[in-house]
């Protein structure tokens, strides 16, 4: 299922029957068509069309792409940033991981997506506002990541505290190598594990980060929409009764999330030696 | 030991060494040297700071105060790039065969690794890993295997080869066969001893197990709460142990013989905490001769005729030698083996 869900969402832009992303090929009068098996629906737009006459079914397609796509990329960046910070924090000890750990505890403090509406929203005011569309693909991705990397920074630390303790860290110092090596070379292979455990499941909690920020307006524009954007343009119609234009890509997103979610515990149990 | 080698400098000398953590005195004042090609073991009970002490050596923990000198260099007057450079000629055997290797690296890696660190073996890398396994009893075969595939006594080989990759000049071993079955323990001593003879290392030799300690140091240090109380030459410390804590260690040897049983000497009550070290000699709340004196002033670890000692009273305490306090365990199994040895001869 997760592979259906991945591939689709991959192979959008060959497999949609129309480009979501071209307001040329929107056709205004076929606005609101309701699903194919519905009065009134056409094979053409199969899961109906939106307010602008948009393939709901390619939209889907292409939003789950984005927002797979812009969950990967946040927690590849929170992954990197958090690791980084963490390793060096727990080997270092002393002033840099008293500073990490409490802007860490300080972050914590917020809900994560305070702090990820919050650079979003800086973010846009910092920059002119005809970046603003091209950029925010990139400005989500930085403001989810900002917001996820105290996970991993915390997991990291407490790994690198027990692993620096063990001997075969004293004999590479031993042996001669210099401290960077030796938190790169000895200490991060052995602290992955769980981070790439929380990762997997990260992804999930980035993409309904994402929708979450796209639903209240401050992520994707509708001209590039993501899963979030449909729904969120889709509850404006919900009690005028075209209800298909949020109830798709709801369906879609908690699809996309929960087979996400379950490849985080296959590979959990994969990974650990212990459960094989 | 050779009578040469006392002549010559020491490799290593410590200065009135002190390691506190925090208020914990762990290493308090202790100076020994070190010559080329010997063994000096270190002895005492857990806790002692018999460990804290071999780290120090290698600058792997800062002191509080004191000197190193290795090969009449300061160890802690050195930069850090300096002290990388000289880590190719101090090495150290770690206790744990299940912790000192990285469980993600093969021993391949693990051993090429201090090649290439300090260049050495350019271009013969595979050649010598192989060289290097072969030494400590081990194959070419066991390169791309993981530690979780060797047992406890191959790990520590392995722990032995990484060490002597870099042809160092002395090796910290901190109690290289406390974690080994004891089936094992004889071979792991005898690799020791044989790259000791083939490479002219010099050991510390950590460790809390006299029997041990006999068949391969000639110097005996014994430790007791952060201090060398007695230093001596092994055989002499051996026939004629002059502090009471001695005495008592060597009490604790069990005796290969089950006709016989030794006197034991059982020290009452625990070691005082290293947080709040006893006045006068740290010794004398679990003494047995402890007088007035002890309690008041701290002997200084004096020498007489190269076997030092800190006592005010080793004159007077009653030599203890381990024979002497042999006694049978039971008539009967005497007779028995007195008989099964004379009906053996007669037949």
């Amino acid at each position: 299922m997760t592979l259906a869900c991945v591939g689709a969402a991959l192979a959008a832009p060959w497999i949609a029957p129309q480009d979501p992303f071209n307001p040329a090929a929107f056709e205004l009068n076929q606005a609101f068509r309701p699903p194919a098996w519905l009065d009134g629906g056409t094979a053409r737009y199969f899961l109906g069309s939106d307010d602008q006459g948009r393939d709901l079914l390619s939209a889907i397609l292409h939003g789950a792409r984005i927002s797979l796509g812009v969950g990967l990329a946040a927690v590849c960046f929170a992954l990197v940033l958090g690791v980084s910070l963490g390793l060096a924090a727990g080997y270092r000890g002393g002033w840099f991981d008293a500073l990490v750990m409490r802007i860490a505890d300080v972050q914590l403090s917020f809900p994560a997506i305070l702090i990820a509406l919050l650079i979003d929203g800086v973010a846009r005011i910092a920059l002119p506002a005809g970046a603003q569309d091209a950029i925010a693909v990139p400005v989500l991705i930085v403001a989810i990541g900002l917001s996820a990397w105290v996970q991993y920074a915390r997991t990291v630390r407490g790994s690198t505290l027990v692993e620096k303790e063990k001997e075969y860290v004293q004999a590479a110092r031993v042996i001669g190598r210099r401290p960077l090596a030796i938190m790169l070379v000895h200490v991060l292979p052995n602290v992955m594990g769980p981070v790439l455990v929380i990762a997997t499941i990260q992804i999930a909690t980035a993409i309904i980060t994402e929708a979450t920020l796209s639903f209240l307006g401050v992520g994707l524009p509708p001209t590039r929409p993501s899963l979030g954007t449909l729904i969120r343009v889709g509850n404006d119609f919900l009690f005028s009764g075209e209800w298909w234009i949020t109830v798709f890509p709801g369906v879609a997103l908690v699809t996309l999330v929960l087979s996400v979610n379950l490849l985080g515990d296959w590979l959990r149990d994969a990974l650990n030696p212990k459960l094989r | 030991m050779l009578a040469g080698t006392f002549v010559s400098q020491p490799l290593l000398r410590a200065e009135r060494l002190v390691k506190h953590f925090k208020a914990v005195r762990a290493v308090d004042d202790i100076s020994f040297e070190l010559y080329t090609g010997e063994t000096l073991a270190l002895v005492g009970e857990s806790g002692c700071g018999k460990s804290t002490a071999g780290r120090l050596l290698l600058r792997l923990i800062e002191p509080t105060s004191g000197k190193v000198w290795f090969d009449e260099r300061d160890l802690f007057g050195l930069a850090e790039r300096e002290v990388r450079l000289l880590r190719r000629e101090m090495q150290i055997i770690f206790q744990d065969p299940y912790g000192s290797l990285n469980p993600r690296m093969t021993v391949r890696d693990m051993l090429a690794e201090p090649l290439a660190l300090h260049g050495l073996a350019k271009g013969k890398q595979p050649e010598r890993v192989a060289e290097l396994l072969r030494l400590v009893g081990l194959g070419p075969e066991h390169a791309g295997r993981y530690p979780h595939e060797f047992s406890g006594g191959q790990r520590q080989r392995i722990g032995i080869a990484r060490a002597v990759a870099v042809e160092p000049r002395l090796i910290v071993c901190d109690e290289p066969v406390s974690a080994l079955d004891v089936s094992i323990r004889a071979q792991v001593i005898n690799l020791l001893q044989d790259l000791q003879r083939r490479f002219g290392l010099a050991y510390l030799f950590i460790a809390h197990d006299l029997a041990v300690v006999k068949h391969i140091a000639a110097r005996v240090a014994v430790m007791y709460l952060g201090k060398i109380v007695e230093l001596a030459d092994k055989r002499a410390l051996f026939a004629e142990p002059r502090h009471p804590y001695t005495h008592a260690l060597l009490s604790a040897i069990p005796v290969p013989d089950p006709s016989l049983k030794r006197e034991r000497l059982v020290l009452q009550g625990d070691v005082p905490s290293a947080h709040r070290p006893p006045h006068g000699c740290r010794f004398h709340t679990r003494c047995p001769h402890a007088r007035e004196r002890c309690r008041e002033e701290e002997p200084p670890l004096a020498a007489a005729d190269g076997h030092s000692v800190a006592c005010h009273f080793w004159k007077e305490i009653e030599p203890f030698t381990s024979a002497s306090r042999l006694t049978p365990v039971n008539e009967r199994l005497t007779r028995l083996q007195a008989a099964f040895h004379t009906g053996g001869g007669s037949s």
